[in-house]
């Protein structure tokens, strides 16, 4: 297996940024997963690596390797493709044995090989089929077969789950998280689906309009967001984000709330200073002597919970997780609060968090 | 009333009672329908059916009024078509007709007789058939293998001035081929390509070569890039994964157009003409032209224009699954 490393790699088309210079290095065996809404250059840094795509700027690094200008087929890295990409023309044997024949094997080393790999997926029966006649986890069996069998340095997947139904994604899901941790395999994953990325990632690299947001683990970047962009797009809901002005430990809100800061936030920020209050749906709590309150302006059966959606004032409108036993009318006032430690806070001029001090 | 799917048939099913219940009424029209088709293909088919009756019938049969639908077929059109002949000598002719009181004649005897004439040897039409055959052939592979090549790389690659390019191909079919006729006779005598095989193939390759390479830039726009990025991962270099991938996907597009490039090469008579004298003509100016030689001889025309009509319909028949798709591309994607 192998370590990738990006330095200052950079893509443009003409004076656009696809990709604006960015830098990782990603370990032996881990699971890296590229998040961000779609045309956020996730998928060209991920063509860039396999050599799909040439760089405009920068270096990348397998194995200490400089393969920046590479041909793909001299990268040994595989890839996986949103649509499978397997060979129409001819069997699911062949279309595994395919790589292995770029590189001139011997029949028996082949057979051998696509017999682990064929038994490692369980697709024993597919190998006379033809791709076409395939259901759509079959096909994506078989194409993970095809970059499985040549043992390459990393695999690089570009939403190789995003054409299945959410049903077989699950569990698809954790197939290919268990390969990869069965086969120490360095892997770099796109998606858009926040909820695939938290539970694959071993790291999370979020991406928007060109730029890298944010680089950790998924605790991290659901816990600890960088900025406005990552707190409102991991997690679903997203953050709740309510602007309100800072002046003696306590954040007014809108709706006449006023939220006392927590400990240790107190000299983050400046009187009179504008501040993004955040928090996750489920780290506020409905108390009747809560210090926010708000209307109940819908409710939502999760099953396990109620989710609340609760306008504090002038369409500021924040999700709340409650519990499903209680049910709360629409219209009715209610009073919550948030844990202190799972608070959050922006600077809404440059969108960044803020840190305890 | 309790539906079906509550309840269940009421008795067992042992066969499927979805299938096959077409009304008699649709039945009937399904049936008016197939009618009309067949009436219409057969009205279609009737000069094929005169050009086929003519080629077998003597010459009497052909100018007979009214046209003879039950004649005793015979192979004089054949004969006269693929061979040229002289006035036989009156001392053969006599010759012949004591042979023919002992009944000992041949067939080309009997013609021989019939029309005194005595076959000399074959007729230029054998080597004209042979030049189409080298001309269309030639000129068919020349233009599909560079429509291959530039449909792909106009395909797949940001060429410098692109649009303009195809444009500019396109832009060779916009003239008939009557007004650049002059300008190309005068040009070919001048480079010593008139009457040339050489010449003509050029020809008729740069004539399809816009639409070969429009074509096969279509069917290759319909083959995603995806298959190919994979087989460059795999392992593979672009020509490889060309042949290896993309070659063996648009077999159809290569068999339509194909076929289209043939047909065109194989029937044009215009440029055939005018660009071509004795040693490189093709066989369709040389067809009407045997109405010429001692009068008319319709049965030597329909029998010439029945055996050039052969290959095409050959070929076409063995790529006719690749041409539906070829003539209804873009239509459907996958």
């Amino acid at each position: 297996m192998a370590t990738i490393q990006l330095k200052q790699v950079e893509k443009k088309f003409g004076d656009a940024y696809a990709v604006k210079p960015l830098d990782m290095t990603i370990a032996d065996g881990e699971f890296i997963v590229l998040l961000g809404p779609s045309g956020c250059g996730k998928t060209t840094t991920l063509r860039m690596i396999s050599g799909l795509e040439t760089v405009t700027g920068g270096q990348i690094l397998l194995n200490d390797k400089n393969v920046t200008w590479l041909h793909p087929s001299a990268r040994d890295i595989a890839f996986v493709f949103q649509f499978y990409a397997l060979y129409p023309h001819i069997n699911v044997h062949d279309n595994i044995a395919f790589p292995l024949q770029a590189q001139g094997e011997k029949k028996e080393l082949i057979d051998e090989r696509i017999k682990q790999v064929v038994e490692l997926l369980r697709i024993q029966h597919l190998l006379n089929k033809r791709p076409g006649g395939l259901s759509g986890g079959d096909k994506q069996r078989v194409a993970l077969a095809r970059a499985l069998v040549r043992r390459p340095a990393a695999f690089l997947m570009d939403e190789p789950l995003g054409a299945l139904d959410a049903d077989l994604r699950e569990t698809m899901r954790a197939e290919i998280r268990q390969l990869q941790l069965r086969l120490n395999a360095t892997t770099v994953y796109v998606t858009h689906d926040q909820i695939e990325a938290m539970a694959m990632g071993d790291r999370i690299v979020v991406m928007n309009t060109a730029v890298v947001q944010q680089v950790g683990t998924p605790t991290e970047v659901y816990y600890n967001p960088a900025n406005l962009f990552v707190a409102k797009f991991i997690g679903s809901p997203g953050m709740n984000l309510v602007q309100g002005q800072f002046a003696d430990g306590v954040v007014q809100l809108p709706g006449e709330n006023r939220y006392p800061l927590p400990d240790g936030w107190k000299n983050a920020m400046t009187r009179g200073e504008n501040v993004v209050v955040g928090f996750r749906p489920e780290s506020a709590h409905v108390n009747p002597e809560g210090k926010l309150h708000g209307e109940v302006y819908a409710t939502d059966m999760h099953g396990s919970y109620n989710m609340l959606h609760v306008n504090m004032a002038g369409d500021n409108v924040v999700h709340l997780r409650a519990d499903r036993a209680t049910r709360y009318p629409i219209g009715a006032n209610i009073r919550f609060d948030i844990d202190p430690p799972m608070a959050r806070f922006f600077n809404p001029q440059n969108e960044m968090a803020l840190r305890r001090q | 009333m309790a539906s079906f799917a509550e309840s269940g048939p009421r008795r067992p099913v042992v066969e499927s009672i979805r299938v096959d219940k077409v009304s008699p009424g649709a039945r009937a029209t399904g049936a008016v329908r197939a009618l009309i088709v067949l009436l219409v293909a057969l009205i279609m088919l009737i000069p094929i059916y005169v050009m086929f009756a003519t080629a077998f019938k003597t010459r009497i049969d052909v100018t007979a009024s009214p046209p003879k639908i039950f004649f005793q077929p015979t192979l004089e059109g054949l004969v006269l078509l693929f061979t040229d002949r002289a006035l036989a000598a009156p001392a053969r002719v006599q010759e012949l007709q004591q042979l023919e009181a002992q009944g000992k004649l041949n067939l080309f005897e009997q013609l021989a007789l019939a029309s005194g004439q005595e076959i000399t040897g074959p007729s230029p039409y054998v080597g004209r058939i042979v030049n189409s055959l080298i001309i269309a052939g030639a000129s068919t592979f020349l233009s599909v293998l560079l429509g291959v090549l530039a449909g792909y790389a106009f395909s797949r690659f940001n060429l410098p001035g692109k649009d303009d390019l195809l444009f500019f191909i396109l832009s060779t079919r916009m003239l008939p081929a009557v007004v650049v006729t002059i300008p190309l006779f005068l040009m070919f005598r001048q480079v010593g390509l008139y009457d040339n095989h050489i010449g003509m193939i050029l020809l008729y390759t740069v004539f399809n070569l816009s639409f070969s390479v429009w074509l096969m830039k279509g069917f290759f726009d319909e083959i995603p890039r995806e298959y190919e990025e994979a087989a460059l991962v795999d392992g593979y270099s672009r020509l490889q994964t060309f042949f290896k991938i993309v070659l063996p996907q648009s077999v159809s597009g290569i068999a339509a157009t194909t076929v289209f490039c043939l047909i065109f090469a194989w029937n044009e008579y215009a440029f055939a003409l005018m660009m071509t004298a004795e040693k490189a003509r093709t066989a369709p100016p040389s067809i009407p032209s045997m109405i010429g030689r001692g009068g008319v001889e319709w049965a030597a025309i329909a029998a010439g224009s029945l055996g050039f009509l052969i290959p095409v319909v050959i070929i076409t028949f063995a790529l006719r699954k690749y041409l539906l798709r070829g003539v209804t591309f873009g239509a459907i994607r996958q």
